[in-house]
């Protein structure tokens, strides 16, 4: 038999292995995969951008002589107590019953010692977190659980929360698992079922109600507490607009690489967008009403690095939130851990099953032996380090570009890489004049 | 008697003179006149004081209440009552959307109508309602009571926990796993005393009654209850 050659086994793009998988793995569970954390598609990103640096035009500023702040405040439009904070990367919320009590306790320690705010989540507020928080954001989230007046009072911001980025419409899900003894008193549910987050507010729907809402918040803590509003990435141009017509005096806009506990894995890569293409919507609508700085900008989704900040802000936000970043920082996913990440059928840095209250870190799981492996006040360090590498990284970067304050980077300090950052960020591709979609091509 | 005119001094002052009576105080007897709708009237007070609202409140009347009695001699916007905490609230007519929306305790008496989402998301509220009851009431009720004189609307509890309801008239739909449920004597107990403390047990007998709660087939999640999400 005469051995012609074979066409080799030419696997499908469109049905891949991991495709397949999926099919296969549906097929036999009757039930969506539900996964932690934020978009793991390789999305058009802030690695797209690159700083322009000083040149002969502009001049540098001495790295370690001449001063470039890194301070903010946020809530100066209406709040009687507004927040100033150190640095403009703050803790995005997270809640307990996805979080350990220890890790909420870390993220308050690391967070107060490089004097930023830590926020909490849809879960209410822990003693952990407000012991161990300077500046703590209460979340008012759909759900409602654990909300009181008296935690309203000792917060120092409000969080309205209309949405996320990892799911922009979307509700919770937090597994039976996680719904401990502790976590179903807080929620006011029976232990041990799987717990539904509503997607809307109950006692509100659209701007106009919202502005009423904000006003009984206003009202309930005296003026004094700046109202963050936060959105998730989906319409930021018209959602940052209604929400300063609300009355936000914060917007916090969530991009689809922002975590979340627990979500369909098909809501997490599907809805919303990459938080590159929301920021200059955002600052454009901020613009057009003229409260660019006024009200302030807190953006998410992604922020891994002092870079990561710089861009952020020289498209104009005003602070960065991270979650994913700072769970990182805590221990999560780390090699170390690789036999245990194994057992349960994943490696390190891709271990997302939070839902499932197993995580060797013990980060995300309500399990005491699990949890009491996390030390809160190592945890916290290691969190203090990360936000002080990445303000450096921030200055080290502004500095460049002859930049006093981290909120004087600007677009004109940027190019992009790729046709793609370059239309959604609003600045020239590199070594081009040309920002796609401006001056009719 | 303190009597505030909130036309005349307006909202912010009427809030922060109430707040300011938290704790022990003499000035346990205020009377709030020409409301005209406004909102946020008689919101987060957390003193054993009685207020009463001479007229029609806006959204969000008596909002996250703690130990006081608010009477609204009128009828209240969207979300009266919302998320309270303990204490007594009393509407003469009617209230709108959302009334006693996430409620974690204390009895919000409603002697009209209540609209749709009447207690939606309680969680531990008592409601009263001595008139009829708009669609989706009780959804995703967590816990506390809630009794109907008259009618409810539809999808009644759908996606109900643990709260009870209890309607004499008619229901036009039941949501998604709610299931009408036996009625024992302890609930009978707790109907004779709700009817007792909601001013409403001149008018019906806790025997005239039907009781709804959760089937808890939704409490953990099944493919084959999709049709159900």
């Amino acid at each position: 038999m005469t051995d012609f050659p074979h066409t080799p086994p030419k696997q499908s793009w469109t049905f891949s292995n991991d495709i397949n998988a999926e099919i296969r793995r549906a097929a036999a569970t009757g039930i969506y995969d539900i996964r932690g954390g934020g978009s793991k598609r390789k999305l058009p990103h802030f690695d797209d951008l690159l700083f322009l640096g000083a040149s002969i035009s502009r001049y540098p500023l001495e790295g370690y002589r001449e001063k470039c702040a890194t301070d903010v405040w946020l809530g100066t439009r209406y709040a009687k107590k507004p927040i100033h904070l150190d640095i403009p990367v703050t803790i995005a919320g997270m809640s307990f019953g996805a979080l350990s009590g220890p890790a909420k306790e870390a993220l308050g320690r690391g967070a107060s010692a490089a004097g930023t705010s830590t926020t909490t989540g849809d879960g209410g507020m822990t003693e952990e977190e407000r012991g161990h928080s300077k500046t703590l954001v209460y979340q008012y989230l759909p759900s409602r659980y654990g909300m009181n007046p008296d935690d309203l009072r000792r917060a120092d911001a409000i969080e309205v929360v209309v949405g996320q980025g990892a799911k922009p419409g979307g509700g919770g899900m937090l597994l039976g698992q996680k719904i401990s003894d502790r976590v179903a008193m807080m929620r006011n549910l029976p232990k041990g079922i799987d717990q539904r987050s509503a997607c809307r507010h109950p006692d509100w729907t659209g701007p106009d109600d919202l502005e009423i809402k904000i006003l009984e918040i206003r009202e309930i803590t005296d003026w004094e507490k700046p109202i963050y509003v936060k959105v998730g990435g989906a319409r930021p141009y018209y959602d940052t607009a209604l929400a300063v017509k609300a009355g936000a005096d914060v917007v916090v806009l969530d991009g689809m690489q922002g975590g979340t506990a627990a979500t369909q894995d098909v809501f997490i890569e599907n809805v919303g967008m990459p938080i590159l293409a929301c920021i200059p919507l955002a600052v454009k609508a901020l613009q057009d009403l003229g409260m660019h700085r006024k009200v302030q900008l807190i953006v998410s989704g992604g922020i891994r690095s002092g870079a990561d900040v710089a861009k952020a802000m020289a498209l104009g936000a005003d602070a960065v939130a991270i979650g994913t970043a700072a769970l990182v920082a805590l221990g999560d996913n780390d090699p170390a851990l690789e036999a245990e990440y194994n057992k349960l059928g994943t490696t390190a840095g891709a271990y997302d099953d939070w839902h499932e209250g197993r995580d060797p870190a013990g980060i995300t799981t309500q399990d005491p032996e699990l949890y009491k492996r996390f030390d809160p006040i190592l945890g916290g360090r290691r969190l203090k380090n990360f936000l002080k590498v990445m303000t450096l990284e921030a200055q080290t970067i502004a500095r460049a570009c002859g930049k006093n304050h981290l909120h004087n980077l600007e677009p004109e300090d940027l190019c992009a890489l790729t046709i793609e950052g370059a239309a959604m960020a609003g600045v020239p591709l590199a070594g081009t004049n040309w920002i796609p979609g401006r001056n009719g091509f | 008697m303190q009597t505030f005119d909130l036309e005349a001094q307006g909202l912010r002052q009427l809030n922060e003179k109430l707040h300011a009576l938290k704790g022990q105080t003499n000035e346990t007897a205020w009377e709030i006149v020409n409301p005209k709708g406004a909102h946020a009237i008689a919101v987060g007070l957390d003193a054993p004081v009685d207020v009463t609202v001479r007229g029609s409140t806006g959204y969000y009347c008596a909002g996250m209440n703690k130990q006081a009695t608010v009477r609204v001699k009128g009828s209240a916007g969207p979300g009266v009552a919302e998320n309270m905490m303990s204490g007594t609230v009393i509407i003469d007519g009617d209230a709108s959307q959302y009334a006693g929306a996430t409620g974690r305790g204390g009895l919000l008496v409603i002697k009209g109508n209540a609209s749709s989402r009447c207690g939606i998301s309680m969680k531990g509220i008592d409601i009263v309602v001595h008139g009829n009851i708009g669609h989706m009431s009780a959804f995703m009720a967590q816990s506390g009571n809630m009794v109907v004189l008259g009618d409810a609307g539809e999808a009644l509890g759908d996606s109900l926990y643990e709260a009870r309801l209890f309607v004499r008239g008619s229901v036009k739909s039941l949501g998604a796993d709610c299931i009408e449920k036996e009625m024992r004597p302890e609930h009978i107990a707790i109907l004779a005393d709700l009817l007792k403390r909601g001013e409403a047990d001149h008018l019906a007998k806790p025997e005239e009654f039907k009781r709804y709660g959760s089937a808890r087939k939704l409490y953990t999640f099944n493919i084959d209850n999709a049709s159900s999400y």
